[in-house]
């Protein structure tokens, strides 16, 4: 373009890197002082994590100085036989958790959207009491619950003797999936449903064909929702867990308060990755739901 | 690149709409504006004045960058290259609340948590306006938008014509040196349109200040701007009044985009002072017009030809050609067959395919209630036009 | 469109009964017994008699009881005043970033929410605790300040005293609004994305300075985000248990560290029960208050 007349444009004491313009009134992500506080945060936010990871390499029992690389940690942490167990304890209780959840969830969801009936309110109440109570309460009701009212029997085979556990877990999950779920609900537009049975599906096939595929997003998002919220529990599972049913956070937090090794960390370090893969998974999955959508 | 128009300087063109209070400085002046978003170039090397008391419409299919520009001169993007004054003074170090140009915003962005007269005394509150000037001029501003005594309501109590007068008056209360309007009739419906056109019109000529509007809707730009710019791919394309934009065009996207147009290819055979001849093979016929084009003898020019400016009349089989008064024998006149006819109650629209296929629009007024049956479906008709109307196109 | 149950009463049945009946044996049942232990005694090691007294609920009116409770309250609220300052710019930058930009900062936002709590707070203690990297680095700026003050001739500051940034109130804090930043963020996130643009813009076009619209344009229309991103940060605050216990003194314990003392090691399970019953009126004092806000604002808007 003849852009002569632009050249000559007084350009002073600016660097000659690639022109940006300056900043719209609207751009705060590309105002300082707000760049300033959002890193601020993120520092505040990663520090303490990445500071734990690294000291899983560290090749020294106390988590001060930096002293050398090693792995040994990580192997430390998968000898020790009652730390692998209650690590798989809790992928075990969050994977029967998430089945159960997303199940008693999503029925729960279709339930408030499509039906009107007696006492709905209340229902609707109800479900959002999980949510809103604290964690203490739920947690020693469940005590009460499983040593007075309907004791789990002891001395079940594994994994049956997770049961009160993964209960306790799935009446706090479901609720969450269930709001999720119900949210995504909202956005079905009836007329894909009215389009299928003018089509001639039955009520049955209107369900699966239209409804369920609507609703999968919102069953993903809730399903890691259940998931992580399983899998980070740590005051609930305290009151319901016994001597042979410790779990992953349980555990770690028994060690920190006899000795804190770096083993610790290698355990923890191990968590985060897996967290974070399945947050990649499920956001992946989201994604490319969404891309189906719009395509 | 703008090119000055290439049919005939509109030398007996119709007189623009009187419009005293337009005067000769230019309030708003863009030098040599261009905006990227990364790669994309919204603007590309815009220069352009508006002068002070103008109703300007940008104009311009979507995404070409008229709202870009509009966005720039408020204040909410900043150029990538080129300079904006208001006034005469660089703008560009002011922010939007500093700019003395005030605008009404697409989705007229009325505070919802706030009352009509507060929403109106909004700006003059930030200005530091005290208490009884502000409530006097928020009456008064409520008056000029035919609101008066609505001010107690809150926005969701208002229809959607009403919020938009809100708009209004929210920003003439400032006073600004320029209103700027963005897509303003786009949100209300077909009645109300029309019925806001007229008033926009008035309001300016009350006021007197220099509004600049932005607009997809050639009809919107015509009824109301006294000045049109016209833009296309972040280039501006045509400056001109509405009437010379449409009778002279400067280029097939101005012809095609304003109103509705006949555009034939040809090559331009003569070129004189008062006369030119273009050849068009799709039309069977040469076209004469009674100026000169200033093109390249053999070049390769486009004639763009208004669907109202075409003749028709009956042709019957075997007859000898008939001849237009102001044109040479064999030229400006083609026979044709009628495969389309469209009623629309004030006019009647015809599709007429020529001798080698191509079709061509034109359309007739029914002046009487039995005009509609003169013609009827694959009549044999003669199209003729007169030697001024065809708009000659270099690009 | 909803349709009634009497429609389609099998299908009805077959969705409703397993989430209802769920809920009724796994979480009311439980809460019921709860909440009638509450008006119960012990009698005996491991007995309790329902016998209808309000003595709990009056043992935990006693000053050293209430003053927990006060103090839980003000922990809570200084935590979520926190999370609201920081938060909201924090919201507002990702709201108005590149949508490439945003989603990956909202992602650095959710991920530690995704994290094991107690991994997080674990870490945290390494950070702040005296030979931990916070101290480390304020030890660095202080004896680069002292190095500075005798370059210009002025006294060094002295020996680096560690600051003592583990095991009280300061650290529970920390670790409060370290563990719920994300909560208030995503809400305010929420509110302010979904804000028209050109409200704000308007607001500069009229004049208006960038705190004076947020102030008086911003602030006012995401108000029931900000509603919803308190209660959500205050009341787990509230209950914390891990927070306090893992990084507080003896004199920072919260009511939830009260509550689980009684069940655990004080083997007074009514007394706790009461407890737990009024930490949950507690929490729906606050939700009553966030609905009540809701309320007004939607009948504002």
């Amino acid at each position: 373009m003849a852009d002569e007349g632009l050249t000559a444009l007084p350009q002073v004491g600016r660097p000659k890197r690639e022109p940006r313009d300056k900043p719209g009134p609207l751009e705060y992500m590309r105002q300082w002082p707000l760049r300033v506080i959002v890193v601020a945060t993120l520092v505040f936010l990663y520090a303490p994590l990445i500071t734990l990871m690294a000291f899983s390499f560290n090749d020294s029992r106390r988590n001060i100085v930096w002293q050398g690389f090693t792995t040994d940690w990580y192997v430390k942490a998968f000898n020790n036989e009652s730390l692998l167990q209650a690590f798989i304890n809790s992928l075990t209780i969050a994977f029967f958790c998430t089945i159960i959840s997303v199940i008693l969830g999503a029925l729960a969801a279709v339930m408030l959207w499509r039906f009107r009936f007696p006492g709905k309110t209340v229902v609707e109440g109800s479900m959002a009491l999980p949510i809103v109570v604290p964690e203490i309460c739920l947690g020693v009701a469940m005590l009460v619950f499983f040593a007075r009212v309907m004791p789990w029997p002891m001395g079940l085979p594994w994994p049956l003797n997770l049961g009160a556990i993964t209960i306790a877990h799935v009446s706090f999950a479901f609720p969450f999936v269930a709001t999720v779920v119900r949210a995504r609900l909202s956005s079905f537009n009836r007329e894909l449903e009215e389009a299928a049975k003018d089509l001639g599906a039955s009520e049955w096939r209107t369900f699966w064909d239209v409804l369920v595929p609507h609703m999968q997003p919102g069953l993903i998002a809730g399903a890691l929702l259940a998931f992580t919220l399983s899998l980070d529990d740590f005051v609930i599972t305290f009151f319901t867990a016994g001597p042979d049913t410790i779990t992953f956070p349980v555990k770690v937090y028994s060690m920190l308060r006899f000795s804190v090794t770096p083993e610790v960390n290698a355990a923890s370090t191990v968590l985060i990755v897996v967290t974070v893969i399945l947050t990649a998974i499920g956001l992946q999955m989201q994604n490319s739901q969404s891309k189906e959508k719009k395509a | 690149m703008t090119d000055a128009p290439v049919s005939s300087a509109p030398s007996n063109a119709p007189s623009p709409k009187p419009t005293p209070h337009v005067k000769d400085n230019a309030i708003i002046r863009f030098e040599g504006i261009t905006k990227r978003f990364g790669k994309m170039v919204a603007v590309d090397n815009v220069t352009l004045d508006i002068r002070e008391g103008e109703f300007f419409a940008l104009l311009g299919p979507s995404g070409c960058g008229k709202t870009t520009l509009l966005r720039m001169l408020a204040g909410f993007e900043s150029p990538t290259e080129g300079r904006i004054l208001i006034d005469g003074k660089d703008v560009a170090s002011l922010p939007p609340n500093k700019r003395p140009v005030n605008m009404v915003f697409q989705s007229y962005a009325v505070f919802p948590h706030m009352k009509v007269s507060d929403n109106v005394a909004y700006g003059l509150k930030m200005d530091g306006v005290d208490g009884g000037e502000i409530k006097r001029r928020v009456d008064e501003a409520l008056e000029l938008v035919k609101l008066g005594g609505l001010g107690v309501r809150m926005p969701d109590q208002l229809s959607g014509g009403q919020r938009q007068r809100v708009a209004l008056a929210r920003a003439l209360v400032k006073r600004p040196r320029v209103l700027l309007l963005d897509e303003p009739l786009s949100a209300l419906d077909a009645k109300l349109r029309d019925q806001m056109r007229s008033e926009l019109t008035s309001l300016q000529e009350k006021v007197g200040i220099t509004f600049i509007m932005v607009t997809h809707d050639q009809d919107e730009a015509l009824a109301i701007a006294t000045r049109c710019a016209v833009m296309n791919r972040g280039v501006l394309t045509q400056v001109a009044s509405p009437g010379d934009l449409y009778e002279f065009p400067n280029s097939r996207f101005v012809a095609d985009f304003v109103g509705s147009v006949n555009m034939f290819e040809g090559v331009l055979e003569k070129d004189e002072p008062n006369e030119a001849q273009v050849r068009c093979p799709e039309l069977g016929a040469p076209v004469y017009l009674d100026h000169g084009v200033t093109g390249a003898r053999g070049s390769t020019v486009w004639v763009a030809l208004r669907p109202e400016k075409i003749e028709m009349h009956k042709r019957a089989e075997g007859s000898t050609a008939m001849k237009m008064e102001d044109a040479p024998a064999g030229t400006n006149v083609v026979p044709g067959v009628i495969r389309d006819i469209v009623y629309l109650g004030s006019e009647t629209n015809y599709e007429i395919e020529l001798e080698g296929g191509r079709r061509v629009k034109t359309f007739r007024s029914n002046l009487t209630r039995y005009d509609q049956e003169d013609f009827t479906w694959d009549e044999p008709v003669w199209l003729a036009w007169h030697a001024c109307s065809p708009a000659v196109l270099l690009s | 469109m909803e349709q009634t149950w009497k429609q389609a009463k099998a299908a009805f049945a077959a969705i409703a009964v397993p989430p209802i009946a769920w809920l009724f044996l796994f979480f009311l049942v439980p809460m019921a017994v709860i909440w009638a232990y509450s008006f119960g005694e012990n009698t005996g090691p491991i007995t309790i008699d329902l016998t209808g007294t309000f003595a709990n609920y009056v043992r935990a009116l006693e000053p050293l009881y209430l003053q927990i409770f006060w103090k839980s309250l003000i922990v809570a609220g200084i935590t979520t005043l926190l999370c609201l300052i920081i938060g909201f710019p924090v919201a507002l930058a990702i709201a108005f970033a590149t949508p490439k930009m945003k989603s990956w900062l909202l992602l650095l936002i959710m991920l530690p929410f995704w994290t094991n709590l107690l991994i997080r707070t674990f870490a945290l203690i390494a950070v702040l605790r005296e030979q931990g990297y916070v101290n480390f680095a304020l030890e660095w700026l202080w004896n680069n300040a002292s190095g500075f003050m005798t370059l210009v001739g002025l006294q060094p500051l002295g020996e680096y005293e560690p600051l003592t940034l583990l095991y009280n109130n300061t650290a529970v804090i920390i670790g409060l609004v370290y563990v719920h930043l994300p909560f208030m963020v995503l809400p305010l996130y929420s509110a302010l994305d979904r804000m028209d643009r050109s409200l704000m813009e308007a607001s500069l076009d009229l004049g208006a300075g960038h705190l004076r619209t947020i102030w008086s344009v911003v602030v006012p229309l995401a108000a029931p985000g900000i509603a919803s991103g308190i209660l959500i940060t205050f009341i787990p605050a509230l209950g914390a248990y891990l927070t306090p216990d893992l990084l507080g003194g003896t004199d920072s314990q919260m009511i939830a560290n009260v509550i689980e003392r009684q069940f655990k090691r004080a083997n007074d399970w009514p007394f706790g029960a009461a407890l737990s019953f009024l930490l949950m009126y507690l929490t729906f004092i606050a939700i009553a208050a966030q609905a009540f806000i809701q309320r007004k604002s939607e009948r504002r808007g």
